[in-house]
């Protein structure tokens, strides 16, 4: 797991070092305060729903971009091949940019916590669906994340990265709208698979095991699959 | 200790319907330093690739330090440094924090690390670079750090593919000079298309030519076997035409090939490969005083390196 965290605190720095933390980190908190300083000022409704509700989608653009780069990037130039000739299993390259990952992410929904606060301040705050919220935020943010890191592997174009991941991501987030089109029979599969579905639930504070079961599998599969596309190289 | 460092056995790789890689076989002993040679496109890299564990064979073994390459991946990583073309390092680090990822990668403890950064740094000539960005080197710094990296953890086998491309000649002598001290305990091996270089710093030499291994052995044994030496001769011919020479330089017993060179004005050049390894010379001087032609220059050349790489890797283009 060593090896999984130097290449996280790398990843990291590069993140710092470059311009990308910082736009991503600025268009996300620019929507991010215009859905939440709407509600609060228009609706004059001092609560995070808002602000929770548009998390699925937003995160389904705001995700991808953050991860794209994480292996495409080193297929690119080449550094991927230096990377895994190191006597480091293939799996812990893939978590620990996966860590990377999250560890912007967290950066990112970290500096929302302000809203919560903003909320404290100005009234009452219902601290079940806040703390949910937060929690289904990452949840969520990290099943979108192993998807961006899975799709990353599929190609050195972190631009064609950035639309498989998106794709998946974005039909995950539709599936839930398209419920009342659909069939009965497959309703309950695709209410299953949404990441709404699993997230609305988280946000109202009702944190059930289902729901972060759901999370984690979506993390782990991606994972998985994104180690063995790695290794794919190596295919006879 | 005659110990076999790596042995390939009948390695092929195809990449797709690509054959880059055809039935290759070879044993590497420690402290060899050898050089592969080969035109570019010749399957070296990949050779290396799959010796690196960063491909997997098609057919066939590898195995370095006893540890197959396919099952124990791990091990025989932990036992190699790699130097790959191009040295693709991370350009937004200094050379500094290069060393010290690279060193928690390798899972070297950090008093350890320190010590052999310091060291490594110190014989790859790095410390005045130590604080710049990788990406704001120049190709030889650049190419020196890639070479310090691989050697690190102090691996018992260094693979370098192309280690000198792109470096002056300055340069070039550094890092033969470093790998040549480093051969001495260690395995190396190194691709190349440069052949002083091979005859410099390697103790044995493998030719690889469209995939295919051609040849095997020390510099001195593949001079040996190519056995046509060659023989320069500029020959004033009272007025005979070039053609009309050639023709009877050709048809002299023991010579395999005759052909035409730039030579000066009133007089013919040529250039006669022998068929055996007998001395023409003395034939070749009783053929101009036959023929009243003055000779103005007879010289004998041994098979160079480059003839013998010329001859194994453009005979086998023709073939396939």
């Amino acid at each position: 797991m060593n090896a999984a965290l130097t290449i996280a605190k790398r990843e990291i720095r590069t993140y710092f070092n470059s311009p990308i933390a910082y736009i991503v980190l600025t268009v996300f908190l620019l929507l991010a305060g215009y859905l939440f300083f709407g509600s609060l000022f228009i609706e004059r409704q001092a609560e995070l729903r808002s602000y929770f509700n548009l998390m699925p989608l937003l995160l389904a653009f705001i995700v991808p971009a953050i991860a794209m780069r994480l292996i495409a990037e080193e297929k690119g130039s080449g550094s991927l091949e230096m990377l895994i000739t190191m006597p480091v299993p293939d799996w812990q390259v893939i978590v620990g940019k996966f860590l990377a990952g999250m560890a912007l992410l967290a950066v990112l929904v970290g500096l929302t916590l302000v809203y919560g606060i903003t909320v404290m301040l100005v009234g009452p705050l219902d601290r079940g669906p806040a703390i949910g919220g937060y929690l289904g935020v990452l949840l969520m943010g990290g099943a979108y994340m192993s998807i961006g890191v899975m799709a990353s592997t599929f190609t050195r174009n972190q631009i064609v990265a950035f639309i498989i991941a998106f794709a998946i991501s974005f039909s995950l987030y539709l599936f839930y709208r398209l419920l009342p089109f659909t069939p009965e029979l497959i309703r309950p599969v695709l209410s299953y698979l949404s990441v709404e579905s699993h997230f609305e639930a988280i946000s109202r504070g009702v944190i059930d095991t289902r729901d972060i079961v759901y999370y984690l599998s979506m993390m782990v599969v991606s994972l998985v699959i994104a180690t063995l596309s790695l290794e794919s190289r190596k295919w006879k | 200790m005659p110990e076999l460092m790596i042995q390939v056995e009948n390695l092929t790789k195809f990449y797709g319907a690509t054959r880059a890689v055809d039935d290759v076989t070879f044993n590497v002993r420690k402290g060899e330093v050898l050089g592969f040679l080969g035109p570019n496109g010749a399957g070296k890299s990949t050779t290396m690739k799959v010796l690196t564990c960063y491909l997997a064979p098609t057919a066939g073994r590898a195995q370095v330090a006893g540890f197959d390459v396919f099952d124990n991946s791990l091990e025989v990583r932990k036992h190699l440094g790699y130097l790959p073309e191009d040295t693709p390092l991370y350009k937004d680090m200094t050379v500094l924090e290069y060393l010290q990822f690279a060193a928690a990668m390798r899972g070297m403890a950090s008093d350890r690390s320190a010590k052999r950064i310091k060291e490594i740094g110190g014989r790859c000539g790095l410390h005045e670079v130590a604080g710049k960005l990788v990406g704001e080197l120049s190709r030889g710094y650049r190419q020196r750090a890639g070479l310090a990296q691989a050697m690190l953890d102090d691996p018992d086998i260094l693979i370098l593919d192309e280690p000198t491309s792109g470096l002056d000649p300055n340069q070039i002598v550094e890092i033969r000079q470093l790998i040549k001290e480093v051969g001495k305990e260690k395995t190396v091996i190194l691709s190349t298309h440069i052949l002083p270089e091979v005859q410099a710093t390697c103790s044995r030499i493998l030719i690889i030519s469209s995939g295919k291994l051609v040849a095997d052995g020390s510099p001195d044994e593949l001079r040996a076997r190519e056995k046509a030496s060659r023989y320069r001769l500029l020959v004033e011919a009272n007025g005979a035409t070039a053609e009309a020479v050639k023709a009877r330089l050709g048809s002299i017993k023991g010579v395999s090939r005759c052909e035409t060179v730039l030579g000066e004005v009133g007089a013919h050049a040529f250039s006669l490969y022998a068929a055996g390894d007998e001395d023409l010379r003395k034939v070749l001087f009783r053929a101009a005083v036959d023929n009243k032609w003055t000779l103005l220059e007879l010289h004998r050349e041994a098979a160079s390196l480059e003839t013998v790489f010329r001859n194994l890797t453009t005979r086998e283009e023709v073939k396939s």
